[in-house]
């Protein structure tokens, strides 16, 4: 009960609010937080500043094919294997239509300043 | 726990169901009055305490994934953003502290940030209530990211912080200050590090330290030595990786002593008695045992030994207050405390504070990865890697398959490292 007049109040408050229900699909978002683990070593949505691949826009049979060659073992990787062999088989194919759809664009760079001697 | 994690998933559908068809038909009815959207935003508001990789990381997402719909403000009593990763490269020589210094105000402009520069007094979580030293705030829910605080009592001869004698585990002055001392120390000098027992953090970060500063002797001062005093019965993370390099490159300047707490420290002249020995060190450095920052103490919340902060690992909320969320190197978990790890839990939590705030159950079983590199020169680094699953039975994240460790340091890995390093910087600070 009280979700629902939670939710009502909320529905007065506008539209952005049918936006985000749409985007908190629940398995939607499951694979969306996962992927944003990955974020460390591919960047933001995985678009990467340099040094280790671009996932965004990547196809995604050629990911599966990547991940499952981790996976196995068929395909050499300093530290991908690691992370491949902890995934499963759906969430590897989940985590490919995901990176698939995000739009390959140049990330922002974390904003350097001279040190002002904190902490 | 307000919020019912064990829903069943027909009780979900028909609960989704009822918001979609009550939202499209809704509208019609009550449209749109855009002054309440702008004066209060339908999740909620969200007040988050710290603004390391865990704080901002979770302001940051619950902006992007609520698009808008949670208010989120942050105190932080910092006015920059400075990485602990990499600061032990500075103490080598590689990296200086300004390219590890960051500016907030990008993030706070990206996401539309409420940014409130103070400390917190005390927290009343009966009234949902921050007081902080020039103000007060409510909150539905709070997020804490303390960090952690050092524990000088536990030291015996140096009860609390001596200038002279730095910990650098919070990168910052005291790294600039231990470097100093290391340039200024005679070749020839020594070097002590203690390591305290007990969950620390960055497990393998007293050890890289040893490597990174060997590596400066090596270059600059070669007669000199490193010896490290761990009060743990061995090395307590990449083991393997780190006996290569102690063995190998290093051999001639590391030493590494294991049991070695700390028995009596003698601040004037910098000396550490220890069961087996005593050690009178040029430089000292003692890093301290450790426990949740103080604001977690302070409100009750380091329930475990007193020390860390027992949470929920699906939604981050404390065992104490369920409206109060810990992520990050307050919390008690088998977990190493990183700052990859830190920004794992954050999205976590900050995807579960959204459907919660939405009336709507989390994930009940989260999963994230965990990866942690070390260098043991200014070029070559080694990883340990691991993905984790919430196990409902444990009530803990676990390992999954896989995970493990290099099979050695590479400049390969190196170049990997700073990759890391550039994109966790990124996805946290933009
Ligand atoms: C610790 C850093 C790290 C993390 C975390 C990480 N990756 Fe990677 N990834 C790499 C590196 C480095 C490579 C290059 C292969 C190697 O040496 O392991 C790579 C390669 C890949 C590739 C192959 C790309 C290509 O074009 O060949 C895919 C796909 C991939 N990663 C997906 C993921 C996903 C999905 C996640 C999150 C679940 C993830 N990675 C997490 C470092 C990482």
């Amino acid at each position: 009960m009280m979700n629902r007049l939670h939710i009502g109040m909320a529905l007065v408050c506008g539209l952005s609010w049918a936006a985000s229900l749409h985007a908190q699909d629940s398995t939607a978002q499951v694979t969306t937080t996962l992927a944003a683990s990955c974020a460390a070593c591919h960047g933001p949505q995985g678009n990467s500043l340099g040094g280790t691949p671009t996932l965004a826009a990547l196809n995604k049979d050629y990911f599966i094919q990547r991940m499952q060659g981790f996976k196995n073992g068929s395909i050499p990787a300093t530290v991908m294997h690691q992370h491949a062999r902890g995934l499963t088989d759906d969430e590897i194919i989940a985590l490919a239509a995901y990176f698939a759809a995000q739009p390959r664009q140049t990330p922002l760079t974390a904003p350097h300043q001279a040190f002002q001697g904190a902490q | 726990m307000t919020n019912n994690t064990s829903a069943s998933a027909a009780e979900t559908f028909s609960r989704r169901q009822f918001v979609r068809s009550v939202m499209y038909g809704g509208l019609a009815f009550y449209g749109m009055p855009a002054f309440a959207r702008a004066s209060r935003p339908p999740l909620g508001h969200v007040v988050v305490i710290g603004a390391g990789f865990a704080g901002l990381t979770a302001a940051k997402y619950l902006r992007e994934w609520s698009l808008g719909n949670l208010r989120v403000t942050i105190v932080e009593p910092n006015p920059q953003f400075i990485s602990c990763p990499q600061s032990n490269l500075v103490l080598g020589g590689s990296r200086t502290m300004d390219e590890l210094s960051f500016s907030y105000a990008l993030s706070r402009k990206q996401h539309d940030l409420q940014w409130i520069q103070d400390t917190v007094t005390t927290i009343d979580p009966v009234n949902k209530q921050v007081t902080l030293a020039r103000g007060s705030l409510h909150y539905d829910r709070l997020i804490l990211a303390p960090g952690v605080d050092f524990d000088y009592s536990r030291i015996p001869g140096m009860t609390s912080p001596v200038t002279e004698i730095p910990h650098a585990w919070k990168a910052g002055k005291q790294t600039l200050l231990l470097r100093q001392q290391l340039e200024s120390m005679p070749d020839g000098g020594v070097f002590a590090m203690t390591i305290p027992q007990g969950a620390y953090r960055c497990p393998p970060g007293p050890y890289e330290r040893a490597c990174q500063v060997a590596h400066y002797f090596q270059q600059h001062k070669p007669r000199s030595k490193v010896i490290i005093l761990d009060a743990n019965a061995d090395i307590t993370s990449k083991k393997g990786l780190f006996l290569q390099s102690f063995q190998g490159a290093y051999k001639d300047i590391i030493e590494y002593h294991n049991n070695s707490e700390i028995i009596q420290l003698e601040t004037g002249s910098k000396t550490v008695r220890t069961d087996f020995e005593t050690v009178q060190a040029d430089v000292l450095n003692v890093i301290p045992p450790q426990l949740a920052g103080k604001v977690a103490q302070n409100a009750g919340l380091a329930n475990v030994d007193q020390r860390w902060c027992e949470v929920d690992f699906v939604t981050y909320a404390s065992s104490a207050h369920s409206e109060v969320h810990i992520i990050g190197d307050s919390i008690s978990a088998g977990l190493p405390k990183s700052a990859h790890m830190a920004t794992s839990q954050a999205k976590i939590c900050a995807a579960a504070i959204i459907d919660i705030q939405a009336g709507m159950p989390p994930n009940p079983l989260p999963v994230f990865a965990n990866t942690c590199y070390s260098f043991v020169d200014d070029k070559q680094a080694m990883h340990v890697a691991n993905v984790y699953r919430y196990d409902p039975a444990k009530k803990s994240m676990v390992s999954a398959e896989g995970g493990g460790v290099s099979t050695h340091a590479s400049s390969q890995e190196g170049d990997y490292a700073q990759a890391w390093a550039q994109n966790i910087w990124a996805d946290t600070l933009t």
